[in-house]
């Protein structure tokens, strides 16, 4: 019986390999490491297809960070040769092109699968008790790639690279007394020269990719300390067969490898579709501006960061004054950190929560989707202006009222058992 | 020695350790930011520049290129004040509020000393650069023309206190750079009476 939920895979034998793996185990714990981590732990069998998006993360940052270093063989870090250099990959190295629409789509996808599973997140109460840290790891994540991305998209030297750097770089200044040396300290001279983008680069291929994989490690060892949740919200660690395992739990390889294969491969359908026939993305991924090279003198028609940037961006400019811009910006990543101490309901699933939350949340995802509308749109239309305060004022209310509903919640009784309607 | 001293005595001597730990630490992190100013090298090619205005004409101007922007310096003579008091071309932002200027310069000449108008030439709606026409009334900018800045990108039209005029697509009027004078012969662009900017 728990045959069929552990992993079985066994290396017990006495042939050449078993006899490696145990010269390998007296010296590095690799049979246990793999039992912990892999065939023997335990997550619920009742996932649904919101439970991929960690692992897509992953196959994403693997794939980043193999092309990336293949981008750094040819492309040259300096306002002189950067533009240039980016062309030459594009044209004239072997399969160039192909590297390179891969990082510049792998970096918005990379976007695309993190949001996925962070509103998995919300909706399933991932966030909540004991998964505090996990969660706040997890938004140290988010903040890392935020940084990577905009470092990242500073390197082609393009006019949006360029003004895009200037204005998120001059927020800064919005900080009272110490803002205006600090712009100064983080581009190392009086404008963005060739200097920012010489340890923009330093910082996007060297320290940020460092401190994501360590906190991809520590995010990954904090869901296998409290283990992973799921769609009902029950811990399956508090039902547990004769056999110390979990009796809702299946193990993670080869039952939900096999899955997230599948889930892997239909990604890569996608990932391939817009890489071949949508590179661009009609100025989403790789927005028009950028292919002109930077011109100090000349402010582009209409500045707008890439897409995944664009709902704090909306909310920055709905405040006619730069500083409370600045800081609404900046709350509105703080907030999502309080996240597990806002919420006060006991239930962590949407299945079994009140009317309230459930209304919160549709409220919340419309106004970060339509803030992220509203961020690609020109900031002169007086209608685009006012519809952005309306969405950032939603946004903001289902954080600074989230005590309040999540108090006065009518839940359903939760199940002891996940609710699974699969083969048994 | 006591076992009770003995632990109190490794407790301070933990905590001395820490300490002086954490202090080389704080010194060894500081070249490392440190590193992160503006070079020397920066710093000599952002440095203020020094303008001759000994010997520029009544009604002449100078281009100098500072931090890779264009700085205008334009002598203004008796007649242009004149033509720049009773000019009759409405203004999107007379008094300068929502324009950038150091505050000594937030007034009617936007200058220091009024004869002498210093501005980055870039202008305020994308970046192009305006060309001057100090002409009266041409044929093509119309009769109400006094003189003052025309850029052919999009036709934002500014005075010759680079004052933006109704109707053109800059937003504000052209950006004053901090500057300040040395006696009567020179301007020193990129730093004012406070500090370098």
């Amino acid at each position: 019986m728990s045959a069929a939920r552990t992993g079985a895979v066994t290396t017990a034998g006495t042939g050449r390999m078993a006899r490696f793996i145990d010269w390998v185990d007296e010296r590095f714990p690799l049979t246990a490491m793999m039992k912990e981590h892999v065939t023997e732990y335990y997550a619920a069998k009742n996932f649904n297809i919101w439970y991929v998006f960690g692992v897509l993360a992953l196959v994403v940052l693997i794939l980043q960070l193999v092309t990336g270093i293949f981008l750094t063989m040819n492309y040259k870090p300096s306002a002189e040769d950067a533009f240039a250099s980016v062309e030459y990959i594009m044209r004239e190295v072997e399969w160039g092109w192909l590297i390179r629409y891969m990082h510049s789509t792998g970096a918005s996808m990379f976007f695309v699968v993190v949001y996925l599973h962070m509103f998995r997140g919300l909706m399933y109460g991932s966030y909540k008790a004991p998964r505090e840290l996990l969660w706040i790891v997890g938004m140290l994540i988010y903040l890392a790639l935020m940084a990577e991305a905009f470092m990242g998209y500073l390197l082609p030297w393009g006019q949006m690279s360029y003004w895009g750097a200037q204005v998120i770089v001059s927020l800064f200044g919005a900080i009272p007394v110490v803002g205006d040396g600090l712009v100064e300290w983080i581009r190392g001279d009086y404008f963005i020269s060739d200097i920012t983008l010489n340890r923009f680069f330093a910082l996007h291929v060297v320290a940020v990719p460092l401190a994501l994989l360590l906190l991809v490690v520590v995010h990954i060892l904090a869901l296998h300390t409290t283990g992973s949740l799921n769609p009902d919200g029950i811990e399956i660690k508090e039902k547990k067969g004769p056999d110390g395992i979990p009796l809702d739990g299946v193990a993670f390889h080869p039952y939900h490898t096999s899955k997230d294969l599948v889930a892997i491969i239909a990604f890569a359908i996608v990932f391939s579709a817009v890489l071949f026939f949508a590179p661009e993305m009609g100025g989403y991924f790789l927005e028009h501006a950028n292919f002109e090279p930077a011109n100090l003198l000349k402010t582009p028609d209409h500045i707008a960061p890439v897409w995944y940037f664009t709902p704090f961006y909306a909310i920055l400019r709905a405040v006619p004054s730069k500083g409370w811009g600045a800081f609404l910006m900046l709350a509105s990543i703080v907030l999502l950190f309080l996240l597990p101490w806002l919420d006060r309901c006991k239930v962590k699933s949407i299945r079994y929560r009140g009317w309230q939350f459930k209304v919160a949340l549709l409220a919340f995802a419309v106004s970060f989707v339509a803030l992220g509308f509203l961020g690609l749109q020109p900031a002169t239309e007086k209608v685009y202006v006012y519809a952005a305060r309306f969405f950032t004022l939603v946004y903001f209310a289902f954080f600074l009222l989230m005590p309040l509903y999540t108090s006065r919640e009518r839940t359903r009784p939760v199940p002891e058992r996940v609710v699974y309607h699969g083969h048994e | 020695m006591s076992e009770e001293a003995s632990v109190s005595r490794r407790h301070f001597l933990t905590v001395a350790t820490s300490v002086t730990g954490v202090v080389g630490l704080a010194l060894t992190a500081a070249p490392f930011i440190a590193s992160f100013r503006p070079s020397t090298r920066a710093r000599a090619l952002g440095a203020p520049v020094t303008v001759d205005i000994s010997r520029l004409d009544e009604g002449a101007m100078v281009r100098v290129v500072w931090r890779g922007q264009p700085v205008w310096v334009l002598h203004r003579s008796k007649e242009m004040l004149e033509r720049l008091a009773d000019e009759k071309s409405a203004l999107k932002d007379k008094d300068s509020a929502e324009s950038i200027q150091p505050e000594y310069a937030r007034n009617a000449t936007r200058a220091l000393r009024p004869e002498f108008l210093v501005v980055i030439g870039n202008c305020t709606h994308l970046g192009c650069a305006p060309l001057e026409r100090f002409e009266v009334a041409p044929a093509d900018l119309g009769p109400d023309w006094v003189g003052g800045f025309f850029c052919p990108c999009h036709g934002s039209k500014f005075d010759l206190a680079a004052r933006v005029m109704d109707g053109s697509p800059a937003p504000t009027n052209l950006v004053i750079p901090p500057y300040r004078f040395v006696g009567e012969e020179l301007i020193i662009v990129g730093e004012d009476a406070g500090a370098a900017a």
